[in-house]
Parts: C-alpha cells; structure tokens; sequence
C-alpha cells in the first residue's frame, strides 16, 4: 500500500522516480527490464491466462469506430479477450461520475482502484486508453492494488504498468494473438 | 470527426452502459441541425444529464439551454474557466478545455485559429462560457483583446455578479452597494456594462439578458453562434443568480430572474449591418 514517495509529495513511489522508464523502440518492458518484445508477449500471455478474473480495459480509441485502424483494433481485441478467457470492462470516457460510478461494471481513471478492487481483478490490459489518462490509472492502480497491469499501448508504453508493449498497431496486435493461443495451448488451457 | 466519436464499435456494444448507447442514438446532432433547441430536452439524451452543483442553480438550467442550442455540438469546442461553471463542464459530452482564470478567450483564440487551419472544410464552432469574475474582471483583458482582434469566437458570460464559488467576493458585474460575505462595506463603484463595452470593443452581436426564458436564451446562442462563425466576435450576457450568496433557497431562482428581466438584465441587443444581413439570411434558408 501507499508508501511516502521519494519526492516527498506523491504519496505513491512511481515507476519513474525507482528509474523504471519507457522501453526503446522495438522492446518491451517486464517489470524494472528492457525485454524483447516476443518475450513480453508471452509472459503476458502467461499471466492473463493463469490471473484470477483477468480483464481488458479497452479505452475510447478503440471502442469507438471513428478510423479503419480503430476498427479494425475492436474486431482483434475481442478476439484477444475470447483467446485469453477474460472479461471486458469499458473505459468508454474520462468524465468524473456523479453522484458515483458503478465500480462493478466501468473502470474510471479517477478511481480505477475501486473497480480492481470490487471484481477482484488480478491481471489487467489497458489498451485504447488515451496516454495522460492511463498513465493517471496505472499509477492509482500500481500503487493500491495487487493487480498485475498490462499496457499494450499505440506510442512509447508506460512505465507504471507491470508490462508494456509499445508502437502497438493493428498488425502487432494479431502478432501477439497468435503468441497467445500458442500459450494457451502449452498450458493445455 | 463528426459523430463518428460517438459511434460504438459493434463488438463492444454488450459492455456499454447505456448511458453511452443512449448517447449514440438519441443525442442530438447537427444532422437535426434546424430541430435542436429547447423544446427536445424531455425526449432526448443531453449532453450533461447530472451535474454537481447546488440544487436549483440557474446556472444549470442555463447550461442546460446552451447546450440543448448550439448548432453543431459535435464540431464546438468550449473553453471555460475557473468558477462554478467548471464544476460541470467535466460532465459534459462534449469537447471542453478548461483554462486559467481569466485567459480563456486567449486559449479559445488560440484553439479557433488552428482548427480553421487544420479543418479549412469543415465548421468548427469555439464557444466561451465563463462567470463574470472570469469575464469581466481578471480576463477583462483578454475578453476585450480578442473582440478588438476580431475573432470568430461566441463569449457567454454566466453573470451571477459575484465571485460565488470562492466565498462571495464582489466582481466588476456586482450592482453598487452590494454586500457579501468578503465585501462586508458594499460595493464602491457601478456595475460594469459589459454588454456596451462588448459593441464599443467591435463585438456583431451583444445582448444582455437572463436565463429566465429557455427559448430567449436558446434563440441569442444559435444566432450569436451563427454570427461569430460568419462575420465576429459576439458577447452574451446572461444573469444566473447564486442563489446562495444572496440568500435564497432553491426554487426562489426563477423568480429572482423574472424580476431582473425589468431591472439590471433589461433587454439589450445589438446586432451590427452585417449580422443582421446574415442572420436574415439564415432564417431564409431555415437555419434558425
């Protein structure tokens, strides 16, 4: 839980301030390391499909169909979501709820900790959710829940997330699918 | 963009709330451009449905009757700034940028400038809607600089003549006399007619008025709207009450307004040659 961060102002030690940064081009990152990115696919692959209530929030650039690319991304993720068994919870906007949020059915960046926390959730992939916001939630989440955060992000990751994969398009995207299910038959699942 | 933003892919429709696919489907956009206005608000999805602000503020039926009038929601962007009225613009379904208190008509410059350059073929309307602290006082400024320099940007003062949200301190709007819990010895000097200073500072379009009649207030937004995207700068002034910092419960505001429809907020319009040429225009072609 919530520790006294080095800056003495945060009460959360972010990934940046324990030197944990964004990986290179072409690389992924497992935790503190620069990874390949095949590596990172798997390990992730791993923890979705052994995590209890492993869910993908999937954020507006994906769940509206404003572009081709957007579109095609909703047809894979729901693909990824039926390869590794897991729920799907919107982040469908950023607006903060009133009177509350619904924990149970939406995620919030504003308190995304209390959906983690209410489902249960042990293994989460953030994708389509814009960068300032994610970076806000994996943050929360990192630092008041024990659930392992996945960031398959379209530009340069996020380093509070557990795992991140970065520059991650549409065709990445079924690359990664295709490393899933070759994972979920290794562990006869 | 358009209303592409609003559609939902199909394969995530099951896990929308409803709340969004109402969005989608029952909101009104600028397909129904000559039907939006007031008269919708019961059978259709608005754009801020809950709000977090005191029970029977004006401001947010006023809000309410903005937004229900704006021509093309989906291609406007508001700037706001520091006051009560950010408290709502986060819940609002719309594009929204808060700036600092006082520079909002810098960043709307700034943000209509560039979307004229980035989407020359399409219309973007970039709307102001500030409290009387904002417009009148610490952004006076700012407000008068942007309708000297002629920008197309509409400028909606929520004028409830006090800095309510902070405490009750008097504004440049706050009648002569007026006391409020920070300014306990009254206001020295008159209120600020920022109505006349808008037609004097070039505004096409300046009207002062209050938010207690819907179909007024809906009529000045589409026309003011109109007016900035074709030929201006223009200003509205409208009287929200704080019903609090001035002492009354939450179904008195109505009332207030009526009263200050014949006093303060007497009707005052201004419509310069070329507005009025174009908004005849438009009401030829069934736009307004």
């Amino acid at each position: 839980m919530a520790n006294q961060g080095p800056a003495y102002y945060s009460p959360y030690p972010t990934a940046v301030y324990e030197g944990v940064i964004t990986p290179p081009e072409g690389k992924a990152l497992l935790l503190t390391e620069v990874v390949d990115e095949e590596i990172a696919m798997r390990e992730i692959a791993k923890v979705m499909l052994t995590s209890k209530n492993a869910t993908i929030f999937p954020g507006p650039q994906v769940l509206y169909g404003y572009n081709e690319e957007s579109k095609k991304k909703a047809k894979l993720i729901k693909e990824m979501s039926e390869v590794l068994n897991a729920n799907m919870i919107p982040m469908y906007d950023y607006r903060p709820k009133y009177p509350k949020i619904d924990a149970e059915v939406e995620i919030n960046p504003n308190h995304p900790n209390l959906t983690i926390w209410h489902n249960n959730i042990k293994a989460a992939i953030f994708i389509g959710v814009h960068c300032h916001y994610a970076n806000v939630a994996l943050k929360i989440v990192r630092a008041e829940t024990d659930c392992y955060t996945i960031a398959i992000c379209g530009l340069s990751g996020h380093e509070d997330a557990m795992a991140t994969l970065r520059d991650m398009h549409s065709h990445e995207l079924e690359k990664f699918i295709k490393i899933a299910k070759e994972v979920k038959s290794e562990l006869k699942l | 963009m358009g209303t592409n933003i609003y559609k939902i892919n199909p394969e995530f429709r099951d896990i929308m709330p409803k709340e969004i696919i109402d969005l989608e489907e029952n909101a009104t956009w600028a397909e129904n451009t000559d039907k939006r206005g007031i008269k919708e608000l019961p059978e259709t999805k608005e754009l801020l449905e809950e709000h977090s602000l005191c029970a029977g503020c004006p401001e947010a039926a006023a809000l309410r009757y903005v937004l229900a009038a704006l021509p093309k929601p989906e291609d406007t962007v508001i700037v706001n700034s520091t006051g009560c009225t950010s408290l709502m613009f986060p819940h609002i379904a719309l594009h929204t940028v808060h700036s600092l208190f006082g520079n909002q008509n810098a960043v709307a410059t700034g943000i209509k400038r560039v979307l004229d350059w980035r989407f020359p073929d399409i219309e973007k309307d970039v709307v102001v809607l500030a409290g009387d602290g904002a417009t009148v006082d610490i952004g006076l400024d700012y407000t008068l600089q942007s309708f000297f320099r002629q920008e197309n940007i509409t400028t909606i003062c929520f004028d409830n003549e006090v800095y309510a949200n902070t405490g009750g301190q008097e504004s440049g709007s706050t009648p002569k006399g007026q006391v409020f819990k920070m300014a306990p010895t009254g206001k020295k000097f008159e209120k600020v007619k920022m109505w006349e200073l808008a037609v004097t500072s070039g505004c096409h379009y300046s009207m002062n008025m209050t938010a207690s009649a819907p179909k007024a207030v809906a009529k000045a937004v589409r026309e003011a709207i109109f007016v900035a995207r074709y030929v201006g700068p223009t200003f509205l002034n409208i009287y929200t009450p704080c019903i609090l910092e001035i002492g009354l419960s939450a179904n008195e505001g109505l009332r207030e307004m009526k009263e200050q429809d014949k006093e303060r907020f007497a009707a005052f319009k201004y419509v310069s040659p070329e507005a009025e040429e174009l908004l005849a225009k438009l009401k030829e072609e069934g736009r307004l």
